[in-house]
């Protein structure tokens, strides 16, 4: 009898609630930590961030309509799918970044961790960085914290807790986001999607495009769709240097990349940089 | 210079504020690390654009000025302003603001000479804003610890700072007041055409006994702003100007440690649901437009009004617009002063003819404008679409674009429908329907039935391209902490 041949996954984008492939129907190699071939990734393209933008511009008023309760519902239940598939998590950082066993452990548990600590943010944002203005005359005044709209991110290393450290802060505040996932591990991030896509989080509301940071960046940090940008993940200061240059042309929220221990507790800055405060001001009187 | 009017109605007498509290010298040098100093040969004129005598002659400051400024900046913050404890910082910005309330006056005849607007502009929105902002500002320099930056913010350093004409005292408030709360120290360039309050402030850091470095006030124009803004030891600007200004800087400090708050402009919408309290709607949308002569970034410039109402309001408008009077600035029945530079003129002229050229209507009550100065009449244009360069271009003058929606939701599209994001206004007897539409607005400042009120403990700043960051409030010491 001979021994079964597995069936091989095809890791392809996810836009808008669907993994398509790129629409350049270009691929590019991913080999394990040791140098063997592990599969084609999808190599997006100008045209899959533009569609991912637009993916992401449209699920915008839905998600940052819910109420701030259940967004935080929604990203712990992406916690709660991906601690059912742990072991899948950590089989894939082992064979892809050639983690130990207890690092991929680590790496898992920190992840799950990370988005119950941000579904726990949702409905307590806005009570800590807003509140009543104490103005001098009669008038009711109150700020409140609201996302500023489309966020495109540049993942740093680590395709799951990298990507899930960046992109957990962005979207439990409203934003949706278009995320480049770790150039050289791109393959648990797209699996990392799936655990998205079966979470009860809309369509579009995180779109993961995989390939060349320095190809796709730049038509996202151009893009006059896009409110904010985080550059985390840019470990080129020139490259960093003419992102944040394009993204002046419509004056995005630009967050610039630093050195993070991405297990450590993370800044509130991750949520604040990508929140805007609008003040209400209404007179009172008989 | 006032409105034609029915021969029933009395007559206004004028009622000039007196010149006699200023003392405008002929020439003002640079304050530098707490002196005046000569500036080194470039200089401009400043005038006043209500007569367009000149005023006078100002040191125009280069890019060897304002090293010598960051320096005196740096020196005074490592030595002295760094290692002040919270509460004598706040000692002194207690004094500054005492010192204002002390020479108001001064204060408000100057403004009002050397940037156009009306006297009782000046002497009851500006200046008292200005004390209550470092009043605020004041208190919160020994009490960060609990603004919920961390338990121990740390100041920035030097603080390079760039601000408008529109409000020149009032936004050297906003600038200085938390920058110096926080433990900074400033270099802060006034707009070319406005000069002469902040050299004035200089003079009140001096009777404060400020340490010296502490606030330098470069005068000049757009190359001393440049050079602020990219001099290499300074770690925070801090603008407030046109969108493409404010773009240019945004890509000057990309790549760098600098840290960055923009004001930018706006386009707001003004929206006027079918149950307002039109009478107030109609003071609102007058407030919302021609306070400070449109000269104001978060001005009310696009009206939205339900179409069922439209020429009721559009009628009240009309009539409550005849009454404006617009003339001399120091006059304290004047409603409306002079625009504030010939180049801010041409600006809305060409504006409004390209809002005729364009098709829409154009009304402005009969008014007769002084021979001398920079003079525009309160203007509405109707049938405006929102294609038109006059509903999506900052005008900055007095000048209004109507337009009209039938739902909330057409109102909210509309309202948004900007690259802007600054301001709105709301105006509707329905609480239930503000907050709905407050919420949808994508604009850092709502008004609901209310317009264009500002105060040091409330937030400001805005969404989208009207720039990053906030000023006022607890909000407004982010910018000067890490």
């Amino acid at each position: 009898m001979s021994a079964r041949l597995d069936v091989k996954k095809t890791y392809k984008l996810y836009i808008g609630g669907d993994f398509p492939r790129s629409e350049s129907g270009r691929s590019y190699v991913v080999n394990d930590a040791k140098g063997r071939f592990l599969a084609n990734a999808s190599q997006a393209s100008r045209k899959d961030a533009r569609d991912a933008v637009r993916a992401a511009r449209t699920a915008f008023p839905g998600w940052s309509g819910k109420t701030a309760y259940n967004r935080g519902q929604v990203v712990y239940r992406i916690a709660e799918v991906l601690e059912s598939r742990r072991d899948q998590f950590e089989a894939e950082l082992r064979s892809s970044e050639g983690v130990t066993a207890a690092k991929a452990r680590d790496f898992v548990s920190a992840a799950i961790d990370r988005l119950v600590f941000y579904a726990g943010w949702a409905d307590k944002i806005a009570q800590v960085t807003g509140g009543a203005n104490p103005v001098a005359g009669p008038y009711f005044n109150h700020s409140a914290p609201e996302p500023s709209g489309v966020v495109a991110v540049v993942a740093p290393k680590g395709p799951l807790l990298g990507l899930v450290s960046v992109v957990a802060p962005v979207i439990t505040t409203g934003n949706t986001c278009v995320v480049i996932a770790s150039e050289p591990h791109p393959l648990t991030s797209i699996t990392l999607a799936e655990v998205m896509a079966t979470s009860d989080l809309p369509g579009g509301v995180v779109n993961v495009l995989t390939g060349s940071v320095a190809e796709i960046a730049p038509w996202l940090a151009s893009h006059l769709d896009v409110n904010g940008l985080d550059l985390t993940g840019v470990t080129d200061a020139d490259l960093a240097r003419t992102l944040e240059e394009s993204a002046a042309e419509n004056l995005k929220r630009v967050r610039r990349p630093g050195l993070e221990d991405l297990l450590a507790a993370p800044p509130l800055d991750r949520m604040t940089k990508f929140l805007e405060t609008k003040t209400v001001w209404h007179p009172m009187g008989l | 210079m006032t409105m034609a009017k029915k021969s029933t109605a009395f007559e206004y007498a004028p009622a000039p504020e007196s010149r006699s509290i200023v003392d405008i010298k002929p020439s003002y040098g640079l304050f530098i690390d707490g002196e005046f100093v000569d500036g080194r040969g470039k200089s401009f004129k400043t005038i006043s654009p209500s007569t367009e005598e000149v005023l006078a002659e100002i040191a125009e400051g280069d890019a060897a000025d304002v090293d010598l400024a960051v320096k005196a900046a740096r020196r005074a913050y490592t030595r002295v302003w760094s290692k002040m404890s919270g509460a004598e910082r706040g000692k002194y910005l207690f004094r500054i603001a005492r010192i204002i309330q002390e020479r108001a006056r001064e204060f408000a005849v100057l403004e009002s000479i050397d940037n156009g607007k009306p006297i009782k502009e000046t002497r009851d929105v500006d200046v008292p804003t200005v004390a209550a902002h470092f009043f605020y500002y004041a208190g919160w320099a020994d009490k960060l610890g609990y603004a919920g930056y961390g338990e121990d913010p740390q100041p920035l350093g030097v603080a390079g700072q760039v601000i408008p004409w529109n409000f020149p005292l009032l936004m050297l408030a906003w600038k200085i007041a938390p920058a110096l709360a926080c433990g900074n120290t400033v270099v802060l360039k006034p707009a070319e055409t406005t000069p002469l309050t902040a050299l004035l402030f200089a003079e009140v850091c001096q009777q404060a006994d400020l340490p010296p470095g502490v606030v330098n006030i470069l005068t000049g124009a757009g190359e001393t702003g440049r050079a602020i803004v990219s001099h290499p030891d300074v770690n925070k600007v801090a603008f407030t100007g046109s969108t493409d200004v404010g773009r240019a800087i945004a890509k000057a400090v990309a790549g760098s440690d600098k840290r960055v708050t923009l004001e930018l402009g706006g386009k707001a919408a003004n929206i006027v649901y079918d149950d307002a309290p039109v009478d107030q709607a109609v003071e609102g949308i007058v407030n919302g437009i021609f306070f400070n002569q449109g000269h104001v970034c978060c001005a009310g410039s696009r009206l939205l009004v339900q179409e069922s109402i439209a020429e009721e309001v559009l009628a009240k408008l009309k009539r409550r617009m005849k009454t404006l009077r617009v003339g001399d600035p120091l006059d304290k029945n004047t409603d409306i002063g002079a625009i504030n530079s010939a180049e801010q003129l041409a600006k809305i002229r060409e504006l409004s003819e390209i809002g005729e050229a364009e098709g829409a209507e154009r009304w402005a009550p009969k008014c007769d404008l002084p021979s001398t100065g920079f003079w525009f009449p309160p203007t509405i244009f109707t049938g405006v679409s929102q294609a038109h360069r006059i509903a999506r271009e900052e005008i900055f003058g007095p000048v209004l674009s109507v337009l009209t929606f039938r739902t909330p939701k057409e109102a909210v599209e509309k309202a948004n429908n900007t690259p802007f994001g600054l301001s709105a206004g709301i105006w509707t007897e329905k609480g239930s329907l503000i907050l709905w539409t407050a919420s949808q607005l994508r604009a850092g400042v709502v008004w609901s039935n209310t317009f264009n009120r500002f105060d040091p403990a409330s937030p400001f700043g805005g969404y989208k391209e009207s720039g990053y960051g906030r000023e006022g409030g607890r909000h407004g010491l982010e910018a000067y902490l890490r």
